[in-house]
């Protein structure tokens, strides 16, 4: 137990993302609140055997989504699964400019800060980068973490505790139109709307109580 | 750094102007500095009077409402939807919002950095025009006089911009031209002319020209004997000059010298005959401004000696109509020079005809153009519309001369038809016994019309009272259009029945900004730009000048002075103007396009950029339709 709080050989990046993370200034105010919206591209759904190919991240601050603080990048593949290239259409040897998982993730934790991240199935996507960033001398990312779905269920009434939305029942729940579908800036993209949508419906009539909105998550890491 | 979501963003603008003018390049950098929004139906985005965002707006899914409060009352000013932009006013003239925009359905926008726009404002020049265009003719607020003449209050490269219009290019003239005194020989004036190389000499006093003359005038009155080379200048000079004053523009000169059929034109301190001369410009001087010119055109068409060599200059004054169209010159512009030539086209012919007719006409006549043609409002080769006027003669010697005019009026108008210009459907020709009449019977014509307006005299009326002189007797034609005049002031009451026919025509708007498009027949989903946009400008135009006694044509030139007369609704006639402007280019274009008249939209194929030109017209429209119900009662009319 002990050993596990005094570990001395954490690598720079990762020390400081969880510095980052503790000096947060906290959530006073929801307009002034940097949110990330994420999504991965991976090789496939085992968290042990597969690999990320792709981080998309753009920024919500104040209900605006900022194109120009936006994150993508592309990571070299080593475990390559061609079933699923058909569903993220990338190839091995693709044209994009690709890097290192380890440079992948060292860029995505500069660029994350201190936000708080918002993605459709925040689980999956975390759970991936937590083993990746393990491989790499880190650990579980600090950050809080809001999930599109969950805070859908939180608010429509129902079947909420059974029923798992996919991101293409959510868009057309709240009429989102998708392009790009499974390119991961596409997807945050996508995922972005929702959270607009879904921020707008659960502050109506009162303002937003980001301490509720995070406790929509009760069931995130159960 | 790859950015698909600014790939995305790039790929939606690129199609909407003010986007689809600017470079690829530029417009991903823009791109990548969007902030995206969402607003639920009914949210406020801004408040009229509110200080103005940092950005202004592109709608990229959804649509907004611009409203505004007047003595606390609310008025829906507009919808816009995909595409449309909005916001952009108060950004640039760095004031408050004019009006309040709220979300009309749950919309996203593209919000775009103002601070990036004023570079692109500066450098396409295409931009700040478009950007000119919708404002000018906005349908936001089309009344508003506070805006006049700043609408880029801290923009000045637009004055760049239209400095490359012909309509606002200064002419270049000759300064210090040759001058010389009344009583010197024409001898000595030949002399200093040929010293100093020059065509033309002015004659001045005190260096207030008096005269002119050119070598034209040595070879016409000296060379053939008439005048002697001793005699004094003045006995030969061209006298009075026309005299404009320094800021003369291209397109002034031009007019100029087609109308007053001259050569040179002075310029002048105050631009008139009694200050100082300060130069001179000749056509030459303006042949060097532009290669295919009209100038040059006239020329030719003057010493035609057959309909063949006419047709063939006619095919190039279209061409120089899409030349100019393609250069962006005013459209007022366009119309005048194009008008000046099938006027001379006319003349030409009417000279051919009546050389063939191989005796002179018994009596004094005037040749007149009706429609559209009377109004100098022709761009494209469009149907004959014309008529014929003969002093009132004799009983027994009328059917000799109706017969020749007849038959003078048959060869012009076949003649016409071999140029381009068709047969009018109608059968309104002046080769037609009905539309080739004395001075006496064209006033009972005009007298019945106005006194027992039936719907087939109305449009026949519609048609008649656009009649223009174009060649033969001015007093004739002066003696028509008093008559007219004084016949309608008579019976105002035909005003009213004029505009319940206008009114006739829906205006274009349906709700908000579905078009109106025509319900069935040939041109089922197209729209009749005619004569549900053109048609009630041009008709409105015609009644207030008739109402006014305004000798005026031309629709521009109707609704200029009736920014005159009626000053109270200055603005008013200024934004009919402004749609007239845009409509009849927007016409033209497609009959260019089409190789037709022009006459039907086809709504499915415009770009957006065309549909906001059209509909930013529509609202003039609908005013002056409503502002001709009130001011000729037409409701007492059933």
């Amino acid at each position: 137990m002990f050993k596990i709080f005094k570990r001395k050989n954490h690598p720079a990046f990762w020390k400081k993302h969880i510095e980052t993370v503790r000096n947060c200034k906290g959530y006073n105010s929801f307009e002034d609140i940097r949110f990330v919206v994420l999504d991965t591209e991976t090789t496939g759904f085992d968290y042990d055997n597969d690999r990320i190919l792709c981080i998309g991240a753009v920024a919500i601050k104040n209900n605006k989504i900022q194109v120009s603080d936006s994150f993508e990048v592309y990571i070299k593949q080593d475990i390559f699964n061609k079933e699923t290239v058909k569903i993220h259409g990338i190839r091995r040897d693709g044209t994009e400019v690709k890097v290192s998982e380890e440079e992948a993730l060292i860029q995505f934790l500069e660029y994350l800060d201190d936000a708080i991240i918002v993605a459709h199935h925040t689980k999956f996507d975390i759970t991936m980068m937590t083993k990746a960033l393990r491989r790499i001398g880190g650990g579980t990312i600090r950050s809080k973490q809001l999930d599109t779905n969950f805070i859908h269920k939180k608010l429509a009434a129902g079947d909420r505790f059974k029923k798992m939305y996919s991101l293409d029942e959510l868009c057309a729940i709240y009429n989102v139109k998708k392009h790009d579908r499974h390119t991961a800036l596409g997807d945050a993209l996508i995922t972005a709307y929702l959270f607009l949508k879904l921020t707008y419906k659960y502050k109506k009539n009162n303002v937003l109580d980001i301490e509720g909105l995070i406790k929509t998550n009760y069931q995130l890491y159960s | 750094m790859k950015n698909t979501i600014a790939e995305r963003i790039y790929d939606f603008i690129k199609d909407y102007p003010p986007f689809n003018l600017i470079s690829k390049q530029t417009l991903l950098e823009i791109a990548k500095s969007v902030e995206i929004q969402y607003f639920e139906k009914d949210t406020i985005i801004f408040n009229q009077d509110d200080i103005p965002h940092e950005h202004f707006y592109i709608i990229n899914q959804g649509s907004i409402r611009l409203y505004r409060f007047v003595n606390n009352e609310k008025q829906n000013l507009d919808i816009c939807d995909e595409g449309d932009l909005f916001g952009l006013r108060p950004l640039i003239m760095n004031e408050n919002y004019l009006m309040g925009a709220s979300a009309n359905e749950e919309v996203i926008l593209y919000g775009i950095p103002i601070s990036l726009f004023h570079d692109i404002i500066a450098n396409y020049p295409k931009v700040s025009q478009f950007l000119l265009a919708s404002f000018a003719t906005n349908t936001r607020d089309p009344f508003s006089d506070k805006h006049k003449g700043k609408l880029f209050a801290n923009v000045a490269s637009v004055q760049k911009v239209e400095n490359s219009f012909a309509e606002v290019q200064s002419a270049k003239y000759t300064k210090n031209p040759v001058m010389c005194t009344e009583e010197i020989s024409i001898k000595e004036a030949c002399q200093i002319m040929s010293t100093a190389k020059v065509n033309s000499i002015i004659v001045a006093d005190n260096k207030i020209p008096m005269g002119i003359i050119t070598d034209k005038d040595i070879r016409i009155k000296i060379g053939t004997g008439l005048f002697l080379i001793e005699d004094k200048v003045s006995a030969i000079m061209t006298s009075p000059v026309i005299t404009f004053p320094e800021k003369i523009t291209v397109a002034e000169a031009q007019i100029a010298i087609l109308k007053h059929k001259v050569s040179h034109i002075c310029i002048t301190k105050d631009g008139t005959n009694t200050s100082e001369l300060i130069g001179v410009l000749g056509d030459h001087d303006l042949n060097i401004i532009q290669g295919n010119n009209p100038i040059f055109l006239i020329r030719e068409i003057k010493y035609a000696k057959d309909v063949e060599t006419l047709r063939y200059i006619r095919v190039q004054a279209s061409e120089l109509t899409s030349g100019y169209l393609e250069q962006e010159i005013p459209i007022y512009f366009i119309t005048k020079v194009i008008s000046e030539i099938n006027t001379a086209i006319t003349k030409r012919i009417i000279k051919l005809s009546i050389a063939e007719m191989g005796e002179q006409p018994p009596v004094a006549y005037t040749w007149l153009a009706m429609g559209s043609q009377g109004r100098k409002e022709q761009l494209l080769i469009t149907d004959q519309d014309n008529a014929l006027v003969f002093e009132n003669v004799p009983e027994e010697d009328y059917p000799k001369v109706k017969e020749y005019f007849l038959n003078l009026s048959t060869k012009v108008t076949e003649k016409l038809n071999t140029v381009g210009f068709e047969y009018c459907p109608a059968n309104i020709m002046a080769s037609n016994p009905k539309w080739c009449n004395s001075l006496k019977e064209w006033k009972k014509q005009f007298k019945d019309w106005v006194n027992h307006p039936t719907s087939d005299k109305i449009l026949l009326s519609i048609i008649f009272f656009d009649f223009e002189y174009i060649d033969g007797d001015k007093d004739l034609y002066n003696q028509m259009s008093d008559s007219v005049f004084r016949y309608i002031k008579d019976k105002e009451i035909f005003l009213s029945f004029l505009s319940k026919a206008t009114l006739n025509n829906p205006a274009p708007l349906g709700f908000f900004k579905q078009f109106l498009v025509e319900q069935d027949g040939e041109h089922k989903d197209q729209f009749d730009i005619k004569s549900r946009a053109i048609r009630p400008l041009v008709d409105a135009a015609r009644i207030f000048s008739l109402h006014h006694n305004l000798k005026i044509n031309n629709t521009i030139a109707r609704y200029e002075k009736l920014m005159e007369v009626e000053p109270q609704n200055r603005d008013f006639f200024e934004s009919c103007a402004n749609a007239f402007k845009i409509l009849l280019q927007f016409r033209t274009l497609q009959g260019l396009a089409n190789n037709d008249g022009g006459k039907f939209v086809d709504i499915n194929n415009l770009s957006k950029a065309d549909r906001l030109k059209l509909k930013s017209c529509f609202k003039p429209i609908k005013n002056i339709q409503e502002s001709l119900t009130t001011r000729f009662n037409v409701a007492l009319i059933q």
